[in-house]
C-alpha cells in the first residue's frame, strides 16, 4: 500500500540536487503523520542536523539508525521540542505534522501542545519516584483529569497496552523504582500511551535492557502501531530490521538514505549505508 | 608470572598501603579534635551549669537573685523569633531558589543576581543588625520587636536557603525533568509535582541547618536593640474573644537565649556564670535537636526518592 510513497521518497532523497520540496501529489498526505523538511539543528554554532528530509508514515514504524553521534537523538528531540528546554540551540527548516498540517517548530506552536500530542520514551527508563499508578496517571493529571474512576480505567488500559498489567496489577501503589529495568521501561511506555499520543518517539528504548526484556518491548512496538505512529532510534540494526517498516540511515548529521526497511537492508543505494550495514564503520 | 614479579608486586602494594594507614590515623586524629571539643563543651557546661537545670529554671523569669533566675522569657523569645524567621525565610528562599534555577533566563542579569546571592551569605551578621536597625526598626517602624528580630535572622539565612534549594533542585536528574515535560507538563507543574517534592528532604535539611546557626546569633540582635533583661512574656497568640488569633506578640520586646547568656556572663557573681552555663547547655541542646531533626528528615525522604 505504501509503494508509491516509498518510490517517490526514495527517489527524492537520492536525487539530492533537486531543491524544491516534493510536490503535493508526490506522496499521499493522508498516509503521512509527520515530515521533516530541510531540518537543520544547531547546538550553539555546531550543526548537529543538516537539512534532513524524513517522512514518517502513519501507523508505521520508522527506524532511525546510524553511528553514535550522527544526530539520531537530536532529531528525535527536535520532533517534540525537547531542545526548547535548553538555551542556545536553533532550528532551521521545519517538521510538518498531519493531519492538521502544522509546523511543529513554528514559533507560534506551543511546545507544550506539541508534547501533549507526541509522546516520548527515553533510552534509560526514567520513572518518577512515585507509585506505579501515579506514574501512568501523570500525563492525564497534567491534562486536568481528576475523575478517579476514569483515571483507574485509563491507567489499567495503558498498562495492558504496555504488556505490564499482569505483573503490576497487585502493586499499583508500590514505588515505580522497585520495578525491574525492563518493567520500568514498559512503565514508561504505559505512561506515554496513557495520554493517547498520535506519535510516539522511542530513543533507543532497549539499550539498557537484557535480551528478554528487549524482545518483549520489540513485540510491544509491533503491536502498538495499529494505534499510534512510531519513530524509533536504535543502535541495533537487527532491531531496526525486526520492528520497523521504514528505515532511515543517518551519518554525520545528514540523512543519507531512507527506504522501506527491507530495501534498505538488502539493497542499499548509498555506499555509506552499505558500509555501515556491513560493519565497516560505526 | 615469575615468582620474583609477584614478590615485587606485594612489596609495592605493602608500600602503598602504608600511606593508607598513615592517612587513616591522621583522619581519625582530625576527627577526634572536633568530637572531643564538642564533648568537652558539653561536659564542661554540664558540670558548671548542670546544678541549675530544673523545671524552675525553664519557668522562671530572669532575676537579680541568681538562684531564682530562669530562662522563661529567653526560650520563649528564641522560639518565637525562630518561628518568624522560618515563616519568612522558607517561602522567600525556596521561591527565589526555584526562580533562579528553573525560570530565570540565562543572561548577565541573572548572573549578577547569582553573584549577589552568593555574597549575601558572606555578609557579617552584625551588618545585618545594622540593616535591621535602619530598615525594620525605624523605617518600617516595627520597633525592637520579635518581628524585626525574626526578619533580621531570616535575611541572614536567606542566602543559605536559596543556595540549598538550587542545589537540591539541580540534583534531580535531567531525565526526570524531561520525563515530565515530555508528557506535556508545564514548568509550574514540573516544579510542583516533581522538582519540589523530590528535593524537599534536602531543602528542609539545609533550612534547618541554617536555622540552627541563626538560633545562636547574638550580634545582629544586640545591634538591632534587643533587650537583655525581660521579665514578662509577649502577648499570647490565641485569645478567648473574637478574632481568637492575635498577632500583637510580633511587636513585643523580647530577649533570646544567647543574649540572656551574654547578660549573665557579664555579671561579676559566680552564681550567674552557673546560670549562663546552664542556659548554654539548653541552647546547645536546641541546636543538636534541630540537627537531629534534619538528619531524620533526610533519612525519611531518602527512603522515598532515590535514583
Ligand atoms: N547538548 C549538546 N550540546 C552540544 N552538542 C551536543 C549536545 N548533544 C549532542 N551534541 C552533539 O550533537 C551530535 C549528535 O548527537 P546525538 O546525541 O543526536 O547523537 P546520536 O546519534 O543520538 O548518538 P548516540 O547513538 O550515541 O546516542 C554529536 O556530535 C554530539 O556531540
Ligand atoms: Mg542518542
Amino acid at each position: 500500500m505504501d509503494e508509491t510513497l516509498n518510490k517517490l521518497y526514495f527517489r527524492s532523497l537520492v536525487d539530492s540536487e533537486r531543491e524544491e520540496a516534493p510536490t503535493p501529489e508526490a506522496h499521499d498526505l493522508r498516509k503521512l503523520k509527520a515530515e521533516a523538511k530541510g531540518l537543520s539543528f544547531y547546538y550553539g554554532e555546531v550543526a548537529a542536523l543538516k537539512a534532513v528530509n524524513l517522512p514518517v508514515a502513519e501507523h508505521q514504524v520508522t527506524a532511525l539508525i546510524g553511528p553514535s553521534g550522527c544526530g539520531k537523538s537530536t532529531f528525535l528531540r527536535a520532533v517534540n521540542r525537547m531542545h526548547d528546554l535548553y538555551p542556545g540551540s536553533r532550528y532551521e527548516g521545519g517538521i510538518r505534522f498531519y493531519p492538521d498540517d502544522i509546523d511543529l517548530l513554528d514559533k507560534d506552536v506551543d511546545p507544550i501542545e506539541v508534547r501533549m500530542r507526541i509522546g516520548m520514551v527515553f533510552q534509560k527508563p526514567n520513572p518518577f519516584p512515585k507509585s506505579v499508578f501515579d506514574n501512568v496517571a501523570y500525563g492525564l493529571r497534567v491534562r486536568g483529569e481528576r475523575n478517579r474512576r476514569l483515571l483507574v480505567e485509563k491507567v489499567e488500559q495503558a498498562l495492558r497496552d504496555a504488556a505490564l498489567w499482569a505483573e503490576v496489577k497487585d502493586r499499583l501503589d508500590d514505588m515505580a523504582l522497585n520495578l525491574s529495568g525492563g518493567q520500568q521501561q514498559r512503565l514508561c511506555i504505559a505512561r506515554a500511551l496513557a495520554t493517547e499520543p498520535e506519535l510516539l518517539l522511542f530513543d533507543e528504548p532497549t539499550s539498557a535492557l537484557d535480551p528478554i526484556a528487549t524482545a518483549s518491548i520489540e513485540d510491544l512496538i509491533q503491536g502498538l502501531k495499529a494505534r499510534v505512529t512510531i519513530l524509533i532510534v536504535t543502535h541495533n540494526m537487527q532491531q531496526a530490521a525486526r520492528v520497523s517498516d521504514y528505515t532511515a540511515f543517518m551519518y554525520l548529521g545528514e540523512l543519507v538514505e531512507f527506504a522501506p526497511t527491507k530495501t534498505l537492508f538488502t539493497n542499499p543505494s548509498d555506499r555509506r549505508t552499505e558500509n555501515y550495514l556491513t560493519g565497516r564503520f560505526g | 608470572m615469575p615468582a620474583q614479579d609477584v614478590q615485587e608486586i606485594r612489596q609495592l602494594v605493602a608500600r602503598r598501603k602504608r600511606w593508607d594507614k598513615v592517612f587513616a590515623i591522621l583522619g581519625l586524629l582530625s576527627m577526634m579534635v572536633g568530637v572531643m571539643t564538642l564533648l568537652a563543651l558539653i561536659i564542661d557546661m554540664g558540670i558548671d551549669g548542670g546544678g541549675r537545670l530544673s523545671w524552675d529554671f525553664f519557668t522562671s523569669y530572669p532575676s537579680r537573685h541568681a538562684e531564682r533566675a530562669g530562662i522563661l522569657s529567653a526560650w520563649v523569645g528564641t522560639a518565637l523569633v525562630m518561628l518568624v524567621t522560618a515563616a519568612a525565610a522558607i517561602p522567600l528562599g525556596v521561591m527565589a531558589g526555584i526562580y533562579l534555577e528553573e525560570y530565570a533566563p540565562r543572561n548577565w542579569l541573572t548572573n549578577l543576581m547569582e553573584i549577589n546571592v552568593t555574597n549575601l551569605a558572606a555578609v557579617p551578621s552584625i551588618v545585618y543588625g545594622l540593616l535591621a536597625l535602619g530598615l525594620f526598626v525605624y523605617q518600617l517602624d516595627f520597633g525592637q520587636s520579635i518581628l524585626s528580630a525574626g526578619l533580621t535572622l531570616a535575611l541572614m539565612i536567606l542566602a543559605v536557603v536559596i543556595v540549598v534549594t538550587r542545589e537540591a533542585i539541580r540534583g534531580i536528574p535531567a531525565a526526570i525533568r524531561e520525563g515530565s515535560y515530555a508528557l506535556g507538563a508545564t514548568k509550574w507543574q514540573t516544579v510542583k509535582d516533581h522538582l519540589l517534592p523530590y528535593s524537599m528532604g534536602r531543602i528542609l535539611t539545609g533550612i534547618i541547618i541554617g536555622m540552627a546557626s541563626a538560633i545562636g546569633e547574638t550580634a545582629p540582635l544586640i545591634t538591632m536593640g534587643a533587650l537583655t533583661f525581660i521579665a514578662f512574656l509577649p502577648p499570647a497568640p490565641v485569645e478567648s474573644g473574637f478574632p481568637y488569633l492575635s498577632f500583637d506578640w510580633l511587636f513585643a520586646p523580647f530577649t533570646v537565649m544567647p543574649i540572656q547568656m551574654f547578660n549573665w556572663v557579664s555579671r561579676p557573681q559566680a552564681a550567674f556564670l552557673e546560670n549562663a552555663a546552664a542556659a548554654g547547655f539548653v541552647l546547645l541542646g536546641m541546636t543538636l535537636a534541630m540537627n537531629a531533626l534534619a538528619i531524620w528528615l533526610r533519612f525519611r525522604f531518602r527512603k522515598r526518592g532515590n535514583w
